[in-house]
């Protein structure tokens, strides 16, 4: 078990690499230039795959929550704090190639009348917030089931934002997955399809990676104290 | 002397904008915990001279 797990993080990371060259080559010279938005749609293959990861980070982190509080589950606190911070990586480069987008496409940064960029931005804003509370008692096991119970509060604004866009007035925001499908090629939806599956990559690598950081940090920091 | 004027940026450089932004930001998350890993390898290789020479 132990060599599957010590071979895993390569595998993970060399897996990741390949995907985002497949996507990065497919979005540039594969895909089609949308005869509406141009060139700039081009952004969509990098922009709805991050802002995906990032909701399944945040459900990651809560779903580790819930074991925290429900199993009891060792090391579900640290992971589910990882996962989080991940989300809100991830969340802020949803922010920005979002607001590039929005430049490139309707001509501004930002719109606030739009209710899907309000409630994501909502929604990072309310995961900024997690690590205030959390930084803000020691650490123990207070700090863990008041950080758990956060992340458990957090994860009903994801289907929230995720469905402002449909359920909303406003059609600024282009809706591409409605209930007759994806509103694309088959081109276009195989190069999202291998961008998706590149970040969701992405994220399980750099999340393996920060959490095998924090072990090695939280074992120094035991054995420190042993050898004090 | 009057500048020349600018014209807005075209599509294209928003969307090298947007990727650059991507590549950026892991390239910055990738160095930030290899300075966190040297500086737990330090930390460690202090540890292990101390047990040794402990005893």
């Amino acid at each position: 078990m132990d060599g599957v797990k010590a071979i895993r993080m390569p595998v993970l990371a060399a897996g990741t690499s390949a995907l985002l060259a497949a996507a990065i080559a497919l979005i540039f010279f594969y895909a089609p230039t949308d005869p509406d938005q141009g060139f700039s749609q081009r952004i969509f293959y990098f922009h709805v795959p991050i802002a995906l990861t990032s909701y399944a980070c945040f459900g990651w982190g809560a779903w580790k929550a819930l074991l925290h509080l429900w199993k009891r589950s060792e090391g579900a606190d640290v992971e589910s704090y990882v996962a989080i911070h991940q989300g809100v990586v991830f969340g802020l480069l949803t922010l920005v190639t979002g607001s590039l987008w929005a430049r490139a496409s309707w001509g501004v940064w930002w719109v606030w009348s739009d209710d899907q960029l309000v409630l994501f931005l909502v929604l990072f804003l309310f995961y900024c917030a997690y690590f205030m509370l959390r930084y803000s008692v020691d650490p123990g096991p207070a700090r863990a089931n008041m950080s758990a119970v956060y992340a458990l509060f957090g994860v009903v604004l994801i289907p929230v934002s995720f469905l402002a866009i449909r359920l909303s007035r406003s059609f600024i925001h282009p809706i591409v997955f409605t209930s007759h499908g994806p509103q694309m090629t088959g081109s276009q939806f195989l190069t999202f399809c291998i961008a998706l599956a590149a970040m969701l990559s992405l994220f399980a690598t750099l999340y393996n990676v920060e959490l095998a950081g924090k072990r090695i940090d939280a074992s120094v920091r035991e054995l420190r104290e042993l050898l004090a | 002397m009057i500048a020349a004027p600018q014209s807005p940026p075209s599509e294209w450089q928003y969307v090298v904008a947007v990727y650059l932004v991507v590549f950026v930001t892991v390239l910055a998350w990738v160095g930030i915990i290899a300075s966190k890993m040297q500086r737990l390898q330090r930390q460690l290789a202090d540890l292990v001279a101390r047990a040794r020479r402990d005893g």
